[in-house]
């Protein structure tokens, strides 16, 4: 090792003595540049997240702690005063259970139903192409246009919704007034966008699972359903846990939909569709127009969603390894 | 060495990309660049200098900016229109709270006024020789602070009369004609709503559209609805018996006797019931009479008549202010008197129907015989300066007036349009939210 290490240097090198410290100097130059290089390589993402992320989140927290008027600009520091206040407000309540139920009634149709249309676009159909970009249509959709459709599709008296229920013989359903019904249609504006996008980033992620695991299980007797749960479902683990993270993140700061659900954008006269982000905008440039209270709802939004992804987290891991266990231990 | 180099470009290539957007936002909504050809260094008068405005809905001030343009050659007008007074307020709000991106004159409306004139700072005085008097007093109150800062030129009002379906009347009986049916509802709000009664008996359409609607006209006759003139403070919600008794006097008319078609203004059923005869009288203020044109195209009868329950009223209305972010101030306020001038007015009413709130403008013989092809040929010019003239209350609306008037009109909507609630607990739920605010 040492000869082999040494004849080079002895060989190419006009002057030997000399050269040993420009040797060191190269050498540490190499180490730095191993050791160094691929955090450079990485640091314009976590510089730009610094500027626009994490100074946004922290000057967010400063402002939360202020009396801080959206025209008169900072005030006397208060400490807690504002999350103090807004958690005392009935509306904050309101707005929790609507984002909640909002977010309950698109996510988890909406990864459902992804899965399945995946599975659908996975097996040999004719026109592939045609049918995974016809299930990102919707996407290319802006939401407040979508928005828009909808609110005049839902709405009470003269919209088509009501008008082919009627059809059926089912009385009108009254989409805003109500406030579990105006959540189930603004969750279905919601569906409409997003589950075509899910579905192929799970089309994706099911490609990429081995055809001969499908071959194993054929040869073993099992059925398609069989498959799909027993080998399909487990390998997604991965791409699931992205999915319900993801939306879980969007679903609790829905904004568009709801704004734009009618023509005032307050979610509705006993706000029975103002999410939390719509609460945050209503407080900061709205009536009271306290950047500080809705600083603290940004911050307590930040916390629920923090917290909500990590139980989605452990569900998630927890079910799809459950579906895990049943090809190792039962099939043989 | 070479490897080391590359991230250092890519972050400095990236950083300088994100200076050129960041920089870029900035300087796009400043008043585009001082000095386009001649350098700019010169502050002389026949600088070239380009001018920036904002309004929203529509002004009618199209053709007056090409017009002021071919008249000032070194002054070029770039116009931004907001589809709704709701985005201008945002984006107004926005702007102020930043302390740039606002435009060189920004339009706002009477209703979000007095929470901008808690900060006058923030715009330039317009006061001057010539425009004193040229407002109705009452308009040109409205802008001036107690100091005697004058915020913003007044452009048009919204003087209330009652538009009617002349069809629907005959078929239930009523007379037609504009002026008997003015004579007919001439008298409080109780003797309308005595009509209605006797309307909706004969007839399968409601009397009126909406019961905020009516609130909103009974509120525009209080002197002071939410709040004392005297300091500005608010009144305390739970005992402001005008308003309650107001509250529960629509509601009554609206719920109990039936009258409302129990629409919110705005929303697409209301749009929808132009079309299929949901209701027959609506108070419109000028700017409503355009509104009507377009959700009832093709539906005949619009009429409207010369009269409003309970004496004049004014609804709605804007303002040209000329935030000191402007970076030609007095370019800017020479512009804005000439469009609020009473001749570019009423070329704006021609246009677009926006009443003009200049006294001269008022008694003009082009504006006077204005009429209507749509509401039965009409002579609304005529009709609407009638109703402007009969307006005698400028009710005080201060900082808080949105606010607090949102609360009651969300009660509205909850027993009226919703029927979530009756009129006793939906009160108790506007007091709740009039608490939440924190106001007293």
């Amino acid at each position: 090792m040492a000869t082999t290490a040494a004849t080079p240097t002895t060989s190419t090198a006009g002057p030997p003595p000399p050269d040993s410290r420009r040797t060191r100097l190269r050498n540490l130059r190499g180490k730095i540049d191993v050791k160094l290089s691929p955090y450079l390589y990485i640091s314009p993402f976590f510089i730009l997240f610094a500027i626009i992320g994490l100074f946004p989140l922290v000057y967010t927290a400063y402002v939360s702690m202020h009396d801080w008027h959206l025209i008169g600009g900072q005030g006397d520091f208060v400490g807690l005063a504002n999350y103090v206040d807004v958690v005392q407000q009935p509306r904050f309540a309101t707005a929790l259970r609507n984002t909640f139920s909002i977010f309950l009634l698109s996510s988890i149709p909406q990864v459902i139903t992804a899965i399945v249309i995946a599975a659908v676009l996975d097996a040999n159909l004719r026109a592939k192409t045609f049918w995974r970009m016809g299930v990102l249509l919707p996407y290319v959709v802006a939401p407040v246009a979508a928005a828009l459709i909808f609110s005049r599709l839902f709405a009470d008296q003269s919209g088509m919704i009501n008008a082919l229920l009627g059809y059926i013989g089912i009385d009108p359903i009254r989409w805003h007034s109500d406030a579990f019904a105006s959540h189930i249609a603004i969750a279905s504006m919601v569906n409409f966008r997003w589950t075509g996008y899910n579905a192929l980033i799970f089309l994706a992620a099911m490609q990429a699972i081995p055809r001969d695991l499908y071959e194993a299980a054929v040869i073993d007797g099992a059925s398609r359903v069989r498959q799909f749960f027993s080998v399909t479902v487990p390998l997604l683990r991965p791409t699931i846990i992205f999915i319900v993270i993801t939306s879980t993140i969007g679903g609790l700061q829905i904004f568009d939909e709801p704004r734009m659900y009618d023509q005032y954008g307050l979610g509705g006269a006993d706000r029975q569709w103002m999410t939390v982000t719509m609460f945050l905008y209503e407080l900061g440039w709205g009536a009271q127009k306290s950047f500080g209270r809705a600083a603290a709802v940004a911050w307590l939004l930040f916390l629920i969603i923090v917290a909500v992804g990590l139980i989605n987290f452990t569900i998630t891991r927890r079910i799809a390894s459950s579906g895990a266990a049943h090809p190792k231990g039962g099939a043989r | 060495m070479r490897t080391s180099i590359k991230p250092w470009l890519t972050l400095t290539a990236g950083l300088a990309g994100m200076a050129l957007v960041v920089s870029g936002c900035g300087t796009s909504s400043d008043p585009a660049a001082s000095g386009s050809s001649d350098g700019g260094s010169s502050s002389a008068s026949d600088e070239k200098i380009t001018l920036t405005i904002t309004t929203f809905n529509e002004f009618g001030y199209e053709d007056l900016i090409k017009e002021y343009e071919a008249d000032h050659p070194n002054i070029t007008i770039e116009h931004t229109k907001a589809a709704t007074s709701n985005e201008a307020r945002d984006k107004m709000l926005t702007g102020l709270a930043a302390g740039s991106g606002l435009t060189d004159i920004e339009a706002i409306e009477v209703d979000w006024l007095a929470e901008l004139m808690q900060y006058p700072d923030k715009f330039v005085d317009l006061n001057s020789d010539e425009v004193k008097g040229r407002w109705l007093d009452w308009k040109a109150a409205q802008a001036t602070t107690p100091d005697g800062k004058l915020i913003g030129y007044g452009t048009d009002i919204g003087p209330e009369g009652v538009c009617y379906r002349s069809d629907l009347f005959g078929a239930a009986g009523l007379p037609t004609d504009r002026a008997e049916v003015a004579k007919l509802l001439e008298g409080d709000w109780q003797n309308y709503f005595n009509v209605g009664k006797d309307f909706v008996a004969k007839s399968d359409s409601a009397w009126f559209d909406s019961g905020n609607a009516i609130f909103q006209g009974v509120v525009n006759q209080m002197d002071a609805a939410y709040e004392n003139p005297s300091d500005g403070s608010a009144k305390d919600l739970a005992t402001n018996t005008q308003i309650k008794d107001a509250y529960e006097m629509v509601l009554k008319a609206s719920v109990d006797d039936g009258l409302s078609a129990g629409l919110s203004q705005w929303s697409d059923d209301w749009t929808a019931a132009f079309q299929n005869n949901g209701f027959a009288t609506m108070l419109c203020p000028g700017w409503m009479l355009g509104v009507i044109e377009g959700n009832a195209a093709g539906v005949t009868g619009w009429d409207i008549a010369d009269v409003f329950p309970g004496g004049g009223g004014n609804w709605g209305g804007s303002f040209l202010t000329v935030p000191t972010q402007s970076a030609h101030p007095d370019e800017a306020k020479a512009l804005a008197a000439w469009l609020t001038a009473p001749e570019q007015q009423i070329k704006a009413f021609i246009s677009k129907g926006t009443f003009p709130s200049q006294v001269d403008a008022l008694s003009s013989e082009e504006l006077l015989g204005q009429t209507n092809a749509f509401f039965n040929d009409a002579p609304t010019g005529q009709i609407l300066a009638d109703r402007a003239a009969a307006v005698t209350v400028a009710p005080f609306k201060g900082a808080n007036y949105f606010a607090i008037h949102q609360t009651v009109v969300d009660a509205i909507t909850r027993v009226e349009v919703d029927k979530t609630d009756d009129a006793a607990s939906s009160w108790d739920k506007a007091v709740t939210a009039f608490t939440e605010l924190g106001l007293s």
